[in-house]
């Protein structure tokens, strides 16, 4: 076998802490080798050119390149050695970069670890064989989770190109948190004024399917060929007949139920339809509150109905939806503000936090757009607005920036001078954050048109006096110690990863961080895309976002699944496990260990053997470490492979380091 | 068989806040809770030393650990936070070996630091419990209504003091109540009083306590109610100059925690020495009985 090797610099990245000539001159040395070379960028146009001509000139039948991590660049290079002829798995990558040159700078140790890689890949080459992708069609229907105004956007993109999508929403309906806003920055158009439309438009849209007051189950396939069972939770309304009519709602006795829309001011009744614009607006029943269902009495609703939509007895329902992508679009939560016990921990009735004061903002709000005290109604004269409330403080483990607060707060204190001409607003704030377009002079105009004022330090307490709070903090510009008195405290909380969001993740094999947050495929060039085929993202389910990002993010996913659909075919992944039939026993250990279901019993010739599903295998290779006869071979990792590669390690004939 | 504790009443429990150790002792006793005083303590060091040298301050409290592990304790216990962040931070310390051998070559003895140490507060809260409490009451405090005051170091920093909440604690709040006293939403709990400040730089206190009775007066409290020496005698013996300062009026009696309890559980004079604090309380203890009367 003829093997080329090229070992890249990767300007000073790898260069700078490895003797790359050194491991091209060792490489040459290896059986097999060829040719090796040390190259600047081997990504580059020139770079991939001269790996081209040196399989030409020297007629090789693999390459080795040492470089960077695969996945960045594996896609690529196997591209290359494509175009000069040969296969694309005779094609072995020795991440030279994040696992030698980017964790130690001992030149010496770090080279003799690059050239022991480098040998492993040489070796594994050598029992390499020449795969080929299968064809598979693809299901042109695409799956929006999450109905906020970035999974709304994604539908209504994704839709209007002609593609069939299936929308679901956890909530009775669609809106997300963008619904619930009065006003927003930094154009303060109205909230449900420019949300609306396209809500009514995910209804009318003969394109989109949508299912709220649901979740999804769990999720089977691959790219191309998702199937998601969804869980339609119980509404006890008949939604096909259900008008919206809102008759129950004004005699349903049961009026102390969670105002869950309205973020807990105030409280609404057993059954409702959560806001007047909601999509779908249909009725549900809150079970935990309705006389019905606790207590066998009361029906009043049953007998009021007009369509006669009412029932006591409905279940959750399953539906199954086949799609060939997938969108996650689940948004965010927001910090709760009682675990911060010296801003009263949720004791104090008028310190309440930004969504809630959104809700008594909003002329569709519990109070009809009047900013009143929850306590007793009055209006406020001084409204303290306290930033970072739940972002940037290590000590809550929340270290990171909400990115939203700074502008929505400054909306806020802009909003409350509109609304109460006589008030005076405060905002206590860590730094100013407002990068966007239009987003510095927004801020400002707070500050300098409407008056509020602006007090850089943090809060340290809050506390009750009389029928006002004092709240005190550090003025760290001022260099003292200040106590501003207040009639209403706004908590700008941070933002946070939706609920449940890690165990949705798990059942659509995605990445999240730390915090909840899911993880694109590369933070700079590959945003809105997953680390699993055909899932994509959109909005603040990523990370904390705003509008115009969100909305952004959501037009790109909508781009990426449209672009995925432009192809009738897709090619399968062939490094997926293959079962020998001579020597399996067909004692299904593999059939238990396989995460994904990929592999069923069979019988050949009278005897049960495994078979794996080609399109399911995603090439974990558990089933390979579990057969008790090496029968299973995960293909381009094959025991013989990975064995030839330990070998050389071991042999101990490369220069020791470390 | 009863609980036993090497107890630490520190200097100023032989001083100025006898009351305070006198209750301490009789409550525990009846509560069965056994006190074992530790044999030949010494000083904590209280607020000066540590902040000199660390390993020194360790040291004067490392001693009385050490001396504390002679006995057959479950634990160190005492009353004064003061004392309690002291004990509390050598022991802390000490679980870094470096450091711990740095204290016992000043000692030139070993200290193991098994020892759990912990207030009296939390003992009673913890061991005892409110609801057990209530059952030995004998003289209901109904009527009474107690501002709680913990001060600013009884449960600070968390991570060390590893009691309560450090933002609203509510263990004195729980025993009070237990005792049928009318508890008032006090806001400022874990403020500061000026701790030691009165002697350096007086209208520190005079600003800082003065707030603290403010806000006392402000949520109706016929009295207030501490854990703490220093904050029991800069609201209670400078009262006066306070209100001198302040141009204010207050008449607050500030009992400790134990007294009252002591109190409810028929405790005498002679155990829980009233007569000792400086605002009298018996106004209080008047209004209480008027409640009572007018509730019947
Ligand atoms: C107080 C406040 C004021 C703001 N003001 C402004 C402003 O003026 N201008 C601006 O640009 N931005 C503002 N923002 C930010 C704005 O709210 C977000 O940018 C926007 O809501 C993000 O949209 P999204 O669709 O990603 O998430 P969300 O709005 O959170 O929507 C996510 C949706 O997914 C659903 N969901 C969650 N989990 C699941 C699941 N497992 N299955 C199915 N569905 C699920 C949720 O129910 C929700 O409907 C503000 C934010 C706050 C908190
Ligand atoms: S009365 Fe019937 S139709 Fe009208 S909103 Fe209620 S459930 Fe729907
Ligand atoms: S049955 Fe339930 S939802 Fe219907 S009116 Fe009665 S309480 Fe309301």
């Amino acid at each position: 076998m003829k093997i080329g090797v090229f070992v890249c610099h990767c300007g000073s990245n790898i260069a700078g802490t490895v003797d790359v000539a050194r491991v091209a001159e060792e490489a040459r040395k290896l059986p097999d080798v060829a040719f090796a070379s040390d190259t600047m960028y081997a990504c580059s146009e020139p770079g991939q050119e001269g790996i081209i001509e040196a399989i030409r000139e020297h007629n090789l039948d693999g390459v080795v390149v040492a470089s960077c991590t695969p996945r960045m660049h594996e896609p690529t290079f196997r591209r290359t050695v494509e175009r000069a002829g040969l296969n694309r798995y005779m094609f072995e990558m020795a991440n030279i970069r994040e696992h030698v040159s980017w964790i130690g700078k001992d030149i010496e140790a770090n080279t003799g670890k690059a050239i022991d890689l480098v040998a492993m890949a040489v070796a594994k080459l050598t029992h390499d064989k020449r795969l080929t992708a299968k064809k598979f069609s693809i299901n042109k229907r695409v799956m929006v989770i999450g109905g906020g105004v970035a999974g709304i956007q994604a539908a209504l993109d994704c839709a209007d190109g002609g593609l069939e999508v299936v929308l679901v929403e956890k909530t009775p309906s669609i809106g997300g948190k963008m619904s619930k806003l009065d006003k927003t920055f930094p154009t303060i158009d109205c909230s449900s004024c420019i949300l609306g439309p396209k809500m009514v438009d995910v209804a009318q849209h003969p394109n989109i399917t949508l299912y709220a007051n649901a979740e999804v189950a769990g999720v089977q396939g691959y790219v191309g060929n998702f199937e998601v069972s969804v869980n339609r939770k119980a509404t006890y309304v008949d939604w096909e007949a259900c008008t919206g009519c809102g008759q129950c709602m004004e005699k349903c006795p049961s009026k102390k139920s969670r105002d869950v829309f309205n973020e807990d001011i105030g409280t609404t009744t057993a059954i409702n339809i959560p806001f007047p614009q909601a999509i779908p607006k249909k009725a549900s029943i809150n079970p935990e509150f309705c006389m019905k269902l606790t207590k066998g009495k009361c029906g009043v609703c049953e007998k009021i109905c007009p369509t006669k939509a009412i029932r006591f007895d409905q279940t959750d329902a399953e539906a199954v939806e086949n799609v060939g992508a997938i969108v996650v679009a689940t948004g965010f939560d927001l910090f709760d503000h009682t675990r911060y016990g010296e801003y009263g921990g949720g004791r104090y009735t008028d310190v309440i936090t930004s969504i809630q004061y959104e809700r008594l903002l909003s002329a569709s709000g519990p109070t009809g757009g009047h900013i009143k005290r929850p306590s007793d109604g009055k209006e406020p004269e001084n409204v303290v607005f306290i930033q970072c409330v739940g972002s940037r403080d290590k000590s809550i483990g929340r270290p990171y920036c909400s990115g939203f607060c700074c502008m929505y707060t400054a909306k806020q204190a802009i909003l409350t001078k509109d609304h109460l001409p006589e008030s005076q607003s405060y905002v206590f704030y860590m730094d100013i954050r407002a990068p966007g377009k239009l987003y510095d002079e927004f801020t400002r105009r707070a500050m300098e048109e409407y008056g509020a004022r602006y007090i850089r330090g943090r809060v340290s307490m809050i506390y009750p006096k009389g029928d006002r709070y004092v709240v005190r903090g550090a003025d760290t510009l001022m260099g003292a110690a200040v106590e501003v008195e207040a009639d209403l405290v706004v908590l700008a909380v941070g933002a946070e990863s939706a609920k449940g969001a890690p165990q949705l993740a798990e059942k659509l094999r995605i990445s999240y961080d730390t915090y909840g947050f899911y993880m694109e495929s590369h933070p700079k060039l590959r945003p809105v895309e997953t680390n699993t085929a055909g899932v994509y993202l959109a909005g603040a389910c990523q990370g904390p976002k705003d509008i115009p990002s969100s909305v952004g993010q959501g037009s790109a996913a909508a781009a990426k699944v449209l672009a995925l659909f432009s192809k009738d075919q897709l090619e399968s992944d062939p490094q997926i496990s293959e079962v020998d039939i001579k020597r399996c026993v067909g004692c299904g250990k593999c059939i238990e260990t396989c995460p994904f279901t990929a592999i069923e019993l069979t019988e050949f010739r009278g005897q049960p053997k495994a078979k794996v599903i080609e399109t399911v295998c995603q090439g974990c290779g558990n089933c390979t470490t579990t057969c008790p006869q090496g029968a299973i071979q995960l293909q381009h990792f094959t025991d013989n492979q990975i064995l030839a590669e330990v070998n050389v390690l071991c042999q101990q004939t490369l220069p020791n380091y470390g | 068989m009863s609980p036993t504790y090497a107890y630490y009443p520190g200097c100023s429990g032989l001083g100025t806040s006898a009351e305070y150790d006198r209750s301490t002792r009789a409550v525990c006793k009846t509560l069965g809770i056994e006190l074992v005083d530790i044999p030949d303590w010494s000083c904590c060091g209280s607020t000066p030393a540590h902040t000199v040298d660390h390993a020194l301050s360790c040291a004067l409290s490392a001693r009385n650990i050490g001396q504390a592990e002679k006995l057959d304790v479950e634990g160190i216990i005492t009353p004064c936070p003061s004392c309690l962040t002291n004990l509390k931070t050598a022991s802390h310390r000490m679980r870094n070996p470096e450091f711990k051998a740095r204290v016992e070559k000043l000692l030139d003895e070993p200290v193991e630091n098994r020892l759990p140490v912990m207030s009296v507060l939390q003992v009673l809260f913890e061991q005892v419990g409110p609801r057990r409490i209530a059952d030995r009451v004998t003289e209901s405090l109904s009527g009474l209504r107690l501002a709680p005051y913990y001060g600013c170091i009884m449960n600070r920093p968390p991570e060390i003091m590893d009691f309560d909440d450090c933002e609203n604690p509510i263990a004195m709040d729980r025993l009070m109540a237990a005792l049928g006293a009318d508890i008032a939403p006090f806001p400022l709990k874990v403020e500061c009083c000026g701790a030691s400040f009165g002697v350096a730089r007086k209208g520190m206190v005079m600003k800082l306590s003065g707030k603290l009775l403010d806000a006392a007066e402000d949520v109706r409290a016929d009295a207030m109610v501490t854990a703490c020496p220093l904050c029991q005698m800069n609201l209670d013996l400078r009262q006066k100059q306070i209100n001198a300062a302040n141009n204010a009026r207050h008449n607050m009696p500030v009992f400790y925690y134990t007294q009252l309890i002591g109190k409810a559980l028929g405790l005498g004079e002679d155990s829980l020495m009233l007569d000792n604090l400086i605002v009298r309380p018996v106004g209080a203890f008047r209004k209480m009985e008027e409640v009572r009367r007018s509730a019947s």
